[in-house]
């Protein structure tokens, strides 16, 4: 709704000073103390910095899952922040792929369902297009030979690897990954990074990753370091 | 499939023995529903139809005339048979019908009039080589009688052939025959102001009425007639409808064409009518106790499974489901639950109530049964469908409103911590 002023087609996402506290009374405490941040479509961002900082709770209001208590968050150029609950959900199903980090699948159903399930709520293909979309997402993961495996049945990292190619399973502009390597191996981090990184180049869309891994973040286009609620 | 429904079916599977529970209580609740609400109706018509089948849908007693020209009337027939019977404010009623032909004429032009019968009665003693009993002689033309009650299916023992060829033939109720230990084919003295006659039963009827069958003995018109000395007028008119559920507006109309009395059979048989409806809705009202308990069952399995998965809420929500959607997925959860236990519980109730048809029970005094009467209507089904629906799903909002406005952000903070 809010007129914008940057170019809309260059800026996937921006937030302006945001504040967030968390805990009651006492326990109140400041988590984020005025972040600002910009993402370009067809960029890879890290956000790094030490446990506790605030990364994740910075995340999970970029991802629109969290209100602030201060400052405003665009998303394709739409002045989020303060919208409604329908509007912020429709967001989240259409322009943002959110990877939790306590990777999240839903766990009575097999990975390929998990995957075609933000698919079935935006309803735009049919069975079989969802279908084949599912598949080919989970075999770029190096998932493609236990897409009928319950969650369940899978390996921390196993799950973790659904649970980003259910991130990307509507094509959003924003994808935000809370430490999606932190249970793989050197390898499969590398396939999920390469392949999240094609995205950004191929289709314009915008990746923000929360890393530990120094190597990782030493490839993204930007590196953000986050201390104590606020960058660097 | 909606993929709300897909969701919901899936987490349904989660909690088996929960919504067991549910289930079972549905199924008891529609099941106990339909088979009391099938014995209590099939009693309450059972009577209906006995009630139609003995003193007819309605009864055209006493001439009413107002107060100023009754009075006129105690007057001039002072010497008549009719007396005036009650008073009421600015009404009377003369007992008995003066004129039935006139009266019989005017009722066949009613539309909903099936068959009308004058009907005289009086009292008698009737006497058996055994004993004697004062009861009532009631004088039919028995043709029109047949037409207006069920005597023809309520003989048990002789024809009724019999009784209308021979002018000395009667009608005797099952009990009074007992009684007096007579059977088809006796005969015995009845004896009215002071002159006595010998008749031969003819045939025993049985209504189960006790009332009708202990003291009601049917004779050929002509005969009441000269027994009871009186060779005009009626007691009664009785008359039956095409629509039997038009009683009270045919009878109000038939009060003000012609000036008589008319009771329905809705009027004349309220007490029992009342007492079978406050039978069928109490029953109603225990047996929702087992819908009520599948609907608390319902609440309790639905707020564990909320909280169990909230975390899957919160998936659900961060890819574009709506709150709306969520608490979808747990209503639908209530509805498939609804849906298994109605129709097992439809089942269950139609079973069983076949089975208590053929129960064996033996009723006499206001009807007569030898096996438990069910009524089969679509309507008991029904209700009971729609009481489990609302107890149910009325158990299945705040659960399901609950999950709906559980916020991702803080159930992932809780969750990941
Ligand atoms: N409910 C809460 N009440 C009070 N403080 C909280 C609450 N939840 C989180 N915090 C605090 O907020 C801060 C930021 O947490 P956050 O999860 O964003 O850290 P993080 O940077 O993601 O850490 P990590 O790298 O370990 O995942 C932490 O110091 C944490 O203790
Ligand atoms: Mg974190």
């Amino acid at each position: 709704m809010e007129p914008v002023t940057d170019p809309p087609d260059k800026i996937a996402l921006r937030c302006s000073s945001v504040h967030r506290y968390l805990g009651e009374g006492e326990g109140r405490v400041h988590v984020l103390k005025g972040v600002s941040f910009e993402a370009h479509r067809g960029q890879v961002y890290a956000v790094v910095g030490p446990s506790g900082c605030g990364k994740s709770t910075l995340l999970y209001l970029l991802g629109l899952l969290d209100r602030q208590d201060g400052g405003d968050i665009w998303i394709n150029g739409r002045l989020m922040s303060n919208s409604s609950d329908a509007e912020r959900t429709a967001a989240r199903g259409i322009n943002i792929g959110f990877v939790f980090q306590f990777h999240f699948l839903m766990q009575e159903f097999t990975s390929l369902e998990n995957v075609m399930m933000p698919m079935r709520k935006l309803g735009r293909l049919t069975e079989a297009a969802m279908r084949e979309r599912a598949h080919e997402l989970l075999s770029a993961v190096g998932m493609g030979d236990k897409t009928h495996r319950l969650g369940t049945q899978l390996s921390g990292g196993e799950q973790q690897r659904v649970a980003i190619a259910r991130s990307l399973a509507n094509a959003p502009a924003i994808i935000l990954a809370d430490e999606p390597t932190g249970n793989l191996d050197q390898r499969n981090s590398g396939i999920v990074f390469d392949f999240l990184t094609q995205l950004a180049k191929q289709n314009g869309q915008a990746v923000i990753i929360v890393t530990h891994n120094p190597e990782i973040a030493g490839r993204c286009d930007a590196v953000r370091s986050m201390r104590d609620g606020v960058f660097l | 499939m909606s993929p709300n429904l897909r969701i919901a079916s899936r987490f349904l599977t989660a909690k088996k023995r929960a919504m067991l529970m549910s289930l079972s209580c549905i199924v008891l609740g529609v099941g106990l529903f339909v088979v009391t609400q099938a014995t209590t109706s099939g009693f309450e018509q059972f009577f209906i139809r006995t009630i139609l089948g003995t003193n007819g849908a309605i009864r055209i007693e006493d001439r009413i005339q107002d107060t100023m020209r009754s009075m006129q009337a105690g007057g001039q027939n002072s010497n008549s048979n009719f007396y005036i019977a009650l008073r009421t404010e600015g009404k009377k009623y003369i007992e008995g019908i003066e004129e039935p032909k006139l009266l019989v004429d005017a009722l066949r032009r009613f539309e909903n009039v099936a068959g009308v019968s004058e009907v005289l009665h009086g009292p008698v003693i009737i006497r058996s080589s055994f004993k004697s009993e004062s009861v009532r002689a009631y004088g039919i033309n028995v043709d029109d009688h047949l037409r207006v009650s069920d005597l023809g299916s309520q003989i048990i023992q002789g024809h009724i052939s019999d009784f209308r060829d021979k002018p000395s033939g009667a009608l005797l109720g099952k009990e009074m025959a007992d009684r007096l230990q007579l059977t088809v084919g006796d005969s015995f003295i009845l004896e009215s102001q002071g002159e006595s006659r010998r008749y031969r039963v003819s045939a025993i009827y049985e209504t189960g009425v006790a009332d009708i069958d202990r003291v009601r003995i049917y004779l050929n018109m002509s005969e009441a007639r000269s027994l009871l000395k009186k060779p005009t007028g009626a007691s009664f008119i009785q008359v039956s409808l095409f629509d039997k559920d038009r009683a009270p507006q045919d009878a109000q109309h038939m009060v003000a064409v012609l000036q008589y009395s008319a009771a329905s059979w809705q009027e004349r048989e309220k007490t029992w009518l009342e007492v079978f409806r406050a039978l069928r809705i109490s029953t109603a009202i225990t047996v929702s106790v087992f819908t009520l308990i599948a609907g608390l069952a319902m609440f309790n399995t639905l707020a564990m499974i909320v909280m169990e998965k909230t975390k899957e809420i919160a998936i659900l929500r961060s890819m574009g489901y709506t709150r709306g959607d969520i608490s979808q997925i747990f209503l639908w959860q209530a509805a498939i639950v609804l849906m298994l236990g109605t129709v097992t519980g439809w089942v269950l109730g139609a079973v069983v109530t076949y089975a208590i048809s053929n129960f064996p029970i033996r009723i006499r005094g206001i009807f007569a049964t030898d096996t438990f009467i069910v009524s089969w209507s679509i309507w008991h089904y029904v209700a009971a469908t729609a009481t489990a629906v609302i107890m149910v799903m009325a158990a299945s909002l705040i659960p399901a409103r609950r999950a709906a406005r559980l916020e991702p952000g803080d159930v992932i903070r809780g969750t990941a911590q």
